[in-house]
């Protein structure tokens, strides 16, 4: 009993340490020998600048806009291809197929969701932008499509997120009752008639739960997008050019020679904890709608 | 409450099928049991269904036939398999993996095992009201609406139109007419169970199956459903299961006794339950067991 609550506990308190650690580099220092990142550069700065160069000695600016844009791209891409796919998924494995191609499908569902990230990173930048991006869109069509580019690693992160979507998906059409459906084919619906004007509306607030969710891991997503997007942070919409997002500038820096302590150190909290926010509030949203929107069968 | 008039409403039962029931149930004379009026057409003729799920038999040769404009009851212990065989009438068990049917069933002249049966054209002349009401989370509107708009009828001024009909045949119309736009799952249990069978009138059937329709309801709402049963048989055939021995009484012309996959036994309501000609539907309905 006392061993479970203090792994609980413990949870707790990593959260509460990680919370710790980025407030206090970003917002506002403890220490008085050191001051945070927000202490240095207003808010509204970081807000509404739309120039983000923290390396340029001479000339820095700290608008989050650029980082920002990239994520929200990619983001919208990956929900783009993710979320329909995986909602067709999912209304396939729970209305339609026989229990024997349900067995089939969710293992092979399970394992794209056990791929390492790095290997989506690499399948978008070997792949995706050769063989499928270029040859259609630049070849084709005319566009320049860059080596790196935000619409490869939008197109792998979509990929990523089916798997989240259609597990999640399923499981709420399922709990949808038998009966329902029964009265719907007992009045003269069709199997698509069944799903998609009873299941569906019925199921539809956790599948909006599902969505957010899966939108939230495509916006925290990291390796790939690192790999496959690109290093320019750009307020430009367009997808074929690199792009680089919030995570992939935290890898950056971080993995790079930054000294401890400088402004541009100190900027991987600031974007850190939009992006703790930017999260926090698509799982608080998503828990609302599930709770606001959830129907109560008897 | 008013008894049903057995007298009027009879059967045409072919003297071929009434001699399938004769061997079908050895020794009892059937005939007696059939009422053969040559005016009433049958809606229903069941001819030596075996019904499977999977590998377990569930119904053993039956052979039955409902008159139009009728009610028949389906009485027998839980698991007997009336509301497998009620299921059977409108295909509904074709929804359940692994189910087979032998023999058949055919609507007016129509064999609904047929291959080149359209089943959703079937289930919109064969409507289904179950045990538990299940109201869509949809407004009451909706919810009426649901069979027709599936069946392709757009336009609201109609659609308003059957809504309202639908409503007064379920007697439930002067209860919710000004909050029609109000979510179904907001009504009374009773009123859930009228709203499913308004809804279910909504699709235009011509035969109405009922799987236990007021087992979870309090007596009013029971009462409410029975008077209801029997305004609708006016207008449509029923084929109701029922647990109740008083309500298949009351509410039904024939009564169809199963036991253990079997029809053991099938007649007037009146003279089946006064008497009897089978000594296990004594039983049954005597209360001896079940």
């Amino acid at each position: 009993m006392l061993s479970l609550f203090s792994c609980a506990f413990l949870s707790v308190l990593t959260t509460l340490g990680i919370l710790y650690v980025l407030f206090s580099n970003a917002v506002y220092s403890f220490d008085s020998e050191t001051t945070a990142f927000f202490q240095e550069v207003s808010i509204g700065d970081f807000l509404t600048d739309t120039e983000w160069t923290p390396q340029y000695k001479n000339d820095r600016h700290f608008g989050i806009l650029p980082l920002a844009l990239g994520t929200l791209k990619i983001t919208g891409i990956a929900a783009l291809i993710g979320l329909p796919i995986g909602l067709a998924g999912a209304i396939y494995l729970s209305e339609y197929a026989s229990p024997r191609m349900r067995n089939a499908i969710k293992p092979t569902l399970e394992v794209l969701a056990g791929i390492p990230t790095v290997v989506y990173g690499y399948f978008a930048l070997i792949f995706v932008t050769p063989y499928l991006l270029q040859p259609f869109f630049s070849d084709l069509l005319g566009f320049e499509v860059k080596i790196f580019n935000a619409a490869s690693a939008g197109i792998v992160v979509g990929i990523m997120i089916i798997p989240m979507v259609s597990s999640l998906s399923e499981d709420v059409l399922r709990s949808v009752p038998r009966s329902l459906r029964e009265a719907g084919f007992a009045l003269g619906g069709t199997r698509f008639d069944v799903s998609t004007k009873i299941v569906l509306p019925a199921a539809l607030s956790g599948i909006i739960a599902s969505f957010l969710l899966a939108i939230s891991r495509a916006i925290g997503e990291t390796m790939a997008v690192t790999i496959a997007a690109g290093l320019l942070t750009t307020t430009s919409l367009n997808p074929f050019e690199s792009s680089q997002t919030m995570t992939a500038y935290i890898v950056n820096v971080s993995s790079g020679d930054t000294p401890v302590g400088s402004i541009e150190y100190k900027s991987l909290y600031a974007v850190a904890i939009t992006l703790f926010f930017a999260t926090l509030a698509m799982n608080i949203l998503s828990q609302w709608v599930l709770k606001r929107f959830r129907e109560v069968y008897q | 409450m008013e008894q049903p008039d057995t007298g009027e409403i009879t059967s045409t039962t072919s003297s071929a099928s009434s001699e399938k029931r004769q061997s079908l149930v050895s020794g009892s004379n059937l005939n007696r049991a059939q009422p053969t009026d040559e005016n009433a057409r049958t809606m229903i003729d069941v001819n030596h269904v075996n019904f499977y799920y999977g590998d377990v038999q569930a119904l053993f040769d039956v052979s039955l036939s409902v008159p139009e404009k009728s009610v028949m009851a389906l009485i027998g212990p839980s698991g007997c398999g009336k509301s497998t065989f009620l299921r059977t009438l409108n295909r509904m068990n074709d929804i359940i993996e692994g189910t087979r049917l032998e023999g058949s069933i055919r609507l007016e002249d129509q064999d609904i095992y047929a291959p080149a049966i359209d089943v959703v054209a079937l289930r919109s002349r064969v409507g289904m009201v179950f045990q538990k009401s299940t109201p869509f989370p949809k407004s009451i509107f909706d919810n009426i609406a649901f069979g027709p708009r599936i069946a392709g009828t757009t336009s609201r001024k109609k659609l308003k139109d059957i809504v309202e009909v639908s409503l007064k045949q379920a007697a439930l119309w002067d209860e919710v007419k000004d909050r029609l736009n109000d979510s179904a799952m907001a009504l009374s249990g009773g009123q859930q169970q009228r709203l499913c069978i308004a809804r279910t009138l909504a699709t235009n059937p011509e035969v109405i199956l009922m799987d236990e329709p007021a087992s979870a309801l309090d007596p009013a709402s029971t009462a409410r459903i029975e008077d209801l049963i029997f305004e609708l048989r006016k207008q449509y055939t029923i084929v109701i299961v029922t647990h109740n021995m008083q309500q298949a009484a009351r509410v039904s012309q024939y009564t169809a006794f199963f036991y253990q996959g079997r029809l053991i036994e099938v007649g007037q309501t009146q003279e089946l339950f006064t008497n009897p000609s089978e000594k296990q539907t004594e039983d049954y309905i005597t209360g001896r067991f079940g």
